[in-house]
């Protein structure tokens, strides 16, 4: 695999060709916020948390989607990003009704943590207070519509590594919402296979086991790259008629 | 079919028409049908069967004559003489042209639109040539006037890149609004390596009050085919889709009959003129979404999958449907194909300036005396395309402003109207050429009302795919609203800019990063209109009602005020 | 940034300073909330016997003080805007303080207060009191007794111009003693990541 070198915040930095700037940038242990991507799923450039900016044309690119190119030089941190990062969180807190302190997600929610790094400290828009639904009919998991950012995590993983494609999203704009199946309650989606990826990459309080209450849900990303893993590395193959899976 | 078929086609239908003493051409396009078109030519057919001249008159229903406003339109044009032009024909008043005109020769003075107004003499007709003149339903009518031999003409006479060449040449740029240069996308989908590839041509045309693809793909649907013909054989596509909005329920009939047609006689399907080059187009009609006139959302569509644009690059040239190389391009843009294959680079590229060559087609509409759509050459002023071809704004009422490019646009200003419109001079004055849409505005508009009505418009139409689109237009919105009804605070103004400023530097596609437009250029040219509505709570145009108070207001006078009523105005929050 | 310092001298006050005490003139005021965070400033235990050496409290739930005075040098106010009373008080903390600093999560976001956005007033008034047991006095309508509601509730800086932000659900006593001991310091308030999350 060929190696490129670029500029990163002013230092030479080398990677592979193809790689995508955000791995780049994290390789180098520069931490940039991503809601909507997460490693293991498709990028998609949606949430703009992780846009950088070009030195050559000043332009914003989101890292997510955009591959590291040989010569490319960018900031990853200029007054203008920063500015800018806090403004999306913001908008993001307006837009549905993110009342932390009444979240099971209270103190590990991915929103909260990157308001709280970057310190958005109130947010300057109306709260746009929708009326928006639960439903809590699926027998394990629950979708808080109110906590949901839209970032269609568990619509990617559902469909890409589950395979169901049980989640897609119906609407437009501020009105859209992800739904199950048709939008069909979530107990009588003939779909769903209950394996519940959707909950754990759910970077808020949106998507959650049922039973936790406030702050007490935990989820877990890991499970992701271990199935792309041993996916890859066929350990779940069947050999001699029996499995010779990882477990 | 050969090209010698093609030629014997078009001189027998020569022959035809010149056997005829009279063709009443009789609009069918939708702006004229909407005001009764469709009886007026019954009427007209009725006449011409009552007074027994089947033989020698023709009713021919045509595409878009231009003054929309005057409609139901009707030409009339008698052997020897120069073409009458009749408006807002009824039906007593088109058996009155048949009677008086056609039979005796003596036009029906009251409803002509004389032909050498401002209105038809300041336009220079490229793409629309054929629009109100020929029957898009007839492929021999098309035919007649030269249709598909600059596709039989390229097929046998130049290679796919003398063809990307002679586009690069004559200096086309895409008439879709941002006016990419036209040979050299050809270029970069005919040297993208891969098989398969594919042509599109972009009729979602969504902004309000613009039907330039519309009325093209009414007036003249071959043209648009024999463009996308062409344009398959430059980047070697074998498969076109014409992605048609769900709205123009006309346009999609007439181009699917025009592609039956071709297929038929075997201008388009495989073999095309007997050629080694096959060439399929498909429809996709859109479903009602405005961000499928975005390239990558378009694609999606295509595809069958949710209308929501995708980052790029990729582009669409290097990686479009289903990963293979694309050329997609408007539908005006595919309309201007023919005429420089048929006349040459060199003569496209005399009309227009130094930039911007040829011509642009304009839907023409607001407070000016004569709506409708217009084609003028690139670098015309506004002052005469507002005071000439549209003859001015109504007495009693002055020009404030221009809107081009639609939600995307931006508003020129009186000081403004010397302006060329191309390219660059539009966008340097914060507007843009966009696909063609210009609205005249009086005194009697507000500017930041304007500017929510856009907002308002950007809020439904995004796609929710990415957060400063989606909730950003949302806010600006709310503080347009606020600023409206004069509950807006200081603070606002800024507020309201540097959403502006990061909802365009930061949205995913062009919607978004279009989207702040109308405020930013009215802010730019009418910001004392702002300033008005939020210090001294007052419209200057006298249209906003004003109806609300600033919360910080409110504070002071809510307490005393619920004593007072013994109630709580529910306009609070 | 503002800090006491800039504010001290950046603004005159309407009437002459009082001269008697160089203390600082400390309020805490309690809108629309729970009480939880003046509860977790009761947390701040030993460490008040220090603040007390450096600040008057003028004004606060837990100080008997009727009115609001002038001249206050930093209020901290608890709880979201949700009644025309709160209103009132908060148009008169940010003309008689110089600092005014929204304190929690309901000043700060509206947080639970604001729970009943969603519905109409009317609704909610009718579905507690209305059909609720017993006779209960109408809400909504002003009857000199009870205020009134407000339609929405707000957070603090959407009424009122606020100067610094504390938040936290409650914000915990290390929290509030950081913010706290910044502004007697006349330094702005820079909240550590870990201090400045919601919830």
């Amino acid at each position: 695999m060929a190696v490129i070198t670029m500029t990163i915040n002013d230092e030479l930095v080398s990677g592979v060709e193809g790689q995508s700037l955000l791995s780049l940038i994290r390789e180098q242990g520069i931490e940039l916020p991503t809601l909507c991507h997460l490693e293991g799923l498709e990028a998609r450039g949606g949430c703009r948390l992780c846009l950088v900016e070009m030195q050559s044309t000043q332009r914003l690119l989101p890292a997510c989607t955009t591959t590291a190119q040989e010569g490319m030089s960018i900031q990853t941190h200029s007054e203008r990003l920063v500015r800018y990062r806090r403004m999306i969180l913001e908008l993001l807190f307006a837009e549905r009704n993110h009342v932390c302190a009444v979240c099971v997600m209270n103190g590990r929610c991915e929103l909260q943590d990157e308001a709280a790094k970057i310190g958005m400290d109130h947010v300057r828009y109306d709260y746009l207070v929708p009326e928006l639904p639960m439903d809590a009919t699926h027998d394990k998991f629950a979708i808080d519509h109110n906590r949901c950012i839209l970032c269609t995590r568990c619509v990617s993983v559902c469909d890409s590594v589950e395979g169901a494609h049980t989640w897609d999203v119906m609407g437009r704009g501020v009105n859209s919402r992800v739904i199950t199946d048709l939008n069909q309650p979530w107990g009588s989606s003939r779909s769903c296979t209950s394996c519940g990826k959707c909950v754990q990459v759910c970077p808020t309080g949106a998507l959650a086991n049922k039973g936790s209450t406030v702050a007490e849900m935990v989820k877990r990303h890991d499970f992701l790259q271990w199935i792309l893993d041993g996916r890859e590395k066929k350990q779940w193959v069947m050999h001699n008629g029996g499995s010779e899976g990882r477990r | 079919m050969k090209r010698s078929d093609l030629q014997a086609m078009a001189r027998r239908e020569l022959d035809r028409q010149q056997a005829t003493r009279c063709r009443l051409l009789c609009c069918a396009s939708t702006p004229c049908l909407s005001s009764g078109a469709a009886t007026v030519q019954q009427a007209l057919e009725q006449a011409v069967t009552d007074n027994k001249l089947d033989a020698e008159v023709v009713v021919v229903s045509t595409g878009c004559m231009g003054p929309c406003s005057r409609g139901p339109m009707v030409t009339v044009q008698l052997a020897g003489q120069e073409d009458t032009y009749y408006e807002n024909v009824t039906p007593e008043s088109a058996r009155q042209i048949v009677a008086e005109h056609v039979m005796a020769n003596q036009p029906v003075a009251d409803k002509i639109m004389p032909s050498d107004l401002p209105f038809f003499a300041k336009q220079h007709k490229i793409v629309l040539a054929n629009s109100g003149v020929i029957d898009p339903e007839r492929l021999e009518d098309y035919v007649a006037r030269d249709g598909y031999a600059a596709l039989a003409h390229a097929l046998r006479e130049m290679t796919p890149e003398e063809v990307c060449a002679e586009i690069s040449k004559s200096g086309l740029r895409g008439r879709g609004g941002a006016g990419y240069p036209t040979g050299l996308k050809w270029d970069l989908v005919r040297k993208a390596p891969g098989e398969k590839k594919y042509v599109i041509a972009n009729g979602d045309e969504g902004d309000p009050g613009a039907y330039m693809d519309r009325t093209l793909m009414e007036s003249d649907p071959h043209r648009l085919l024999e463009g996308m013909a062409i344009a398959g054989y430059a980047v070697g596509a074998e498969q076109g889709f014409l992605y048609v909005r769900g709205e123009y329920p006309i346009a999609a009939k007439r181009l699917e009959k025009a592609i039956r047609t071709a297929e038929r006689r075997g201008l388009l399907g495989s073999r095309v003129l007997e050629s080694s080059f096959s060439f399929r187009i498909d429809i996709r009609i859109g479903a009602g979404a405005f961000v499928c006139g975005e390239e990558t959302a378009l694609m999606a569509s295509i595809m069958g999958r949710r209308g929501q644009p995708t980052p790029r690059p990729p582009y669409p040239a290097q990686s479009g449907l289903w990963e293979c190389p694309t050329l997609i391009n408007n539908v005006e843009t595919f309309g201007n194909i023919v005429p420089i294959i048929a006349h040459g680079a060199d003569w496209f590229a005399s009309v227009g300036t130094a930039k911007s060559k040829g011509s642009k087609i304009f839907a023409l509409a607001g407070k000016v005396n004569t709506t409708g759509l217009i084609e003028v050459p690139m670098g015309i002023t506004l002052r005469e395309v507002i005071d000439d071809i549209g003859g001015g704004v109504a007495d009693g009422f002055s020009f404030k402003a221009a809107q081009t490019g639609g939600p995307s646009g931006g508003c020129i200003p009186a000081e403004h109207l010397d302006t060329p419109m191309d390219y660059e001079s539009l966008r340097a004055l914060g507007a843009i050429m966009g696909s063609g849409g210009l609205i005249v505005m009086d005194n009697a508009s507000c500017m930041p009302d304007v500017a929510k009505f856009f907002m308002e418009f950007c809020t439904d139409e995004s796609c929710g795919k990415c957060v400063p689109c989606r909730v950003g237009t949302v806010q600006m919105h709310r503080i347009l609203e606020r600023i409206t009804n004069g509950s807006a605070a200081p603070a606002d103004l800024q507020i309201l800019q540097d959403l502006c400023t990061m909802v365009q530097e930061t949205s995913l596609c062009g919607l978004g990063q279009s989207a702040p437009n109308p405020v930013l250029s009215t802010l730019r040219f009418y910001r004392e209109e702002y300033e008005a509505h939020i210090q001294r709570h007052e419209c200057p145009a006298g249209v906003c009602k004003m109806t609300e108070a600033p919360t910080l207001e409110l504070v002071e006078a809510l307490p005393r005020r619920i004593r007072e009523l013994g109630t709580i105005p529910m306009s609070l929050a | 940034m503002t800090t006491l310092a800039t504010k001290r001298t950046g603004r005159k006050a309407d009437k002459a300073e009082p001269a008697v005490s160089s203390k600082i003139r400390l309020a805490t005021a309690w809108l629309g909330g729970c009480s939880g965070c003046h509860m977790s400033f009761l947390d701040l235990d030993e460490k008040l016997i220090d603040l007390a050496e450096v600040v008057d409290l003028v004004y606060s739930p837990i100080a008997d003080v009727k009115e609001f005075p002038d001249h206050v040098d930093v209020t901290l106010v608890e709880g979201a805007v949700a009644n025309v009373d709160h209103l009132e008080l908060a148009e008169q903390i940010r003309q008689r303080s110089k600092l005014v600093v929204s304190f929690g999560d309901c000043a700060v976001t509206g947080n639970v207060t604001s729970l009943r956005n969603k519905f109409p007033l009317e609704d909610l008034l009718t579905k507690v009191y209305h059909e609720g047991p017993g006779a209960v006095p109408r809400g909504g309508e002003y009857d000199k007794i009870v205020p009134a509601l407000i339609p929405r509730v707000l957070p603090l800086h959407q009424v009122i111009e606020v100067d610094a932000f504390i938040p936290g659900c409650p914000p915990d006593p290390e929290r509030i003693w950081a913010a706290v001991s910044a502004l007697l310091a006349g330094e702005p308030v820079v909240l550590p990541e870990k201090m400045r999350m919601f919830g």
